[in-house]
């Protein structure tokens, strides 16, 4: 098995006695290289707890997470932090680039934090955003970048380097659906590339480019769609439904 | 999905044989509407008697026909292309009411069967974006067809989170069955108003 993030029997109390309120109730959740899986569920169902405890930024109450072969809850404030830096890229709906660096320098910052020297980490920023077909915009600055080219600069920066997992929450956000579809092609297409994804939506039409989705509620696990049996399915119907 | 005026449409191009209409129109609709021959041939002929559409007077034998649009052909395929087609729902909707019926059944849990359609509902979606993400972007018959199902399968999804939703903020008592009243005994119809929403066709 090559899951990058695995989550064994998952729990989430925020406080404590009668104002205790569970937000994640014994979740089993596993994404492999390759597969980007989908989280849907209404608000309040648990999905944003899900990923940030999966991106290790918040601690679960109950059970075991582990992102690269590593037991998360064993891990030092240090590594975790770490971790997080080299292995993990994270995707918000907004306030993702830095507005006073240029989409290259923003690629190549989580590098540079890392320790890698600015010319190399330069070259390696250029490097993605040449793959996600973004080189030409190396230059531009946020203010310049309309929100979708916004939205893909800061995919390449959560995928740059040698990171495994990719957590995304709400990607799209307010982008209309010709920039939404474009944003989650390259998401699709970074897991193709090597990457876990896992991505948290309350959209149907984003969760439906993932390979899989699971569907939350109340910070349960209810059901997850079966792989799919593929887009043939759908051309030996009638044609005249 | 109007065939008659698909067809119409392609022999604006100009004249045309029915196979090669056939192939065209798949070709267009991103090979997701297949359509058989036969139908085509019953709608050139129904285009002709309509006078939309015209063949080759000498038919030979073993010649395939060729068909061409009129002016009237012409203007009727203006006037649907300017007429957006009907917007009434269906008179009833399975699901709608496979759902009403669900929620006064006793020891059904209504949300696990919304849920059990948004899976399947979902997986389909799954399908369709991915015959999008294989296709290439300068396929626009595919592109147009697997949209317009992504957003009508989207609309049932929303329809099956906002009955979760209401369900939640009002879980359903046990249905009251009322006792018969004196009038209704008596053979009187009850006046009690009732509401029609959509179309009874």
């Amino acid at each position: 098995m090559t899951a990058v993030l695995s989550m064994r029997k998952v729990s989430k109390v925020y406080g404590s006695g009668a104002a205790a309120v569970t937000a994640l109730r014994q979740v089993d959740l596993d994404v492999e290289v390759g597969e980007l899986v989908a989280i849907m569920g209404p608000s309040g169902s648990g999905k944003s707890t899900l990923l940030t405890i999966a991106g290790s930024l918040e601690e679960a109450t109950e059970g075991k997470v582990r992102v690269c072969d590593a037991d998360v809850s064993d891990l030092s404030a240090d590594a975790q932090a770490r971790l997080r830096r080299r292995s993990i890229g994270f995707v918000f709906q907004d306030l993702n680039l830095l507005a006073g660096l240029s989409a290259a320098e923003n690629v190549a910052l989580p590098l540079e934090l890392d320790g890698i020297g600015s010319r190399a980490a330069r070259a390696r920023a250029m490097g993605v955003l040449e793959e996600l077909g973004l080189a030409d915009r190396e230059g531009a600055y946020p203010d310049d970048m309309s929100g979708g080219e916004r939205q893909r600069v800061a995919i390449a920066r959560a995928v740059v380097g040698d990171r495994r997992l990719l957590l995304a929450d709400e990607p799209t956000g307010a982008l209309d659906s010709a920039n939404g579809e474009s944003v989650m092609r390259m998401l699709r297409s970074a897991c193709k590339r090597g990457l876990a994804g896992v991505m948290v939506t309350h959209d149907s039409q984003l969760a439906a480019w993932a390979d899989r989705v699971v569907f939350l509620r109340d910070g349960r696990v209810v059901d997850q769609t079966a792989p799919s049996p593929g887009p043939e399915a759908l051309l030996t119907r009638d044609a005249t439904r | 999905m109007s065939v008659r005026h698909a067809l119409l449409a392609l022999l604006t191009e100009g004249p045309k044989y029915g196979l090669q209409l056939r192939q065209e129109f798949e070709a267009r609709t991103g090979d997701v509407w297949p359509l058989n021959v036969g139908q085509v041939y019953t709608t050139l002929q129904r285009l002709e008697r309509e006078g939309h559409a015209e063949s080759d007077d000498a038919e030979r034998d073993g010649v395939q026909k060729r068909f061409r649009i009129t002016e009237g052909g012409a203007a009727e395929l203006d006037r649907w292309l300017r007429t957006p087609p009907g917007t009434v729902p269906p008179p009833r909707d399975e699901l709608v009411m496979k759902v009403q019926v669900a929620v006064r059944l006793p020891g059904v849990d209504v949300r696990d069967i919304l849920q059990t359609h948004r899976r399947q509902f979902v997986e389909e979606m799954q399908r369709y974006t991915t015959l999008k993400a294989e296709a290439s972007p300068d396929d626009i018959g595919l592109g147009l067809v697997v949209d317009a199902e992504l957003f009508r399968l989207e609309a049932v999804v929303r329809w099956l989170d906002a009955a979760d939703a209401r369900l939640l903020r009002q879980p359903l008592q046990p249905p009251q069955v009322p006792a018969p009243s004196a009038a209704a005994a008596a053979g009187r119809a009850t006046k009690t108003p009732r509401r029609r929403v959509g179309a009874r066709r």
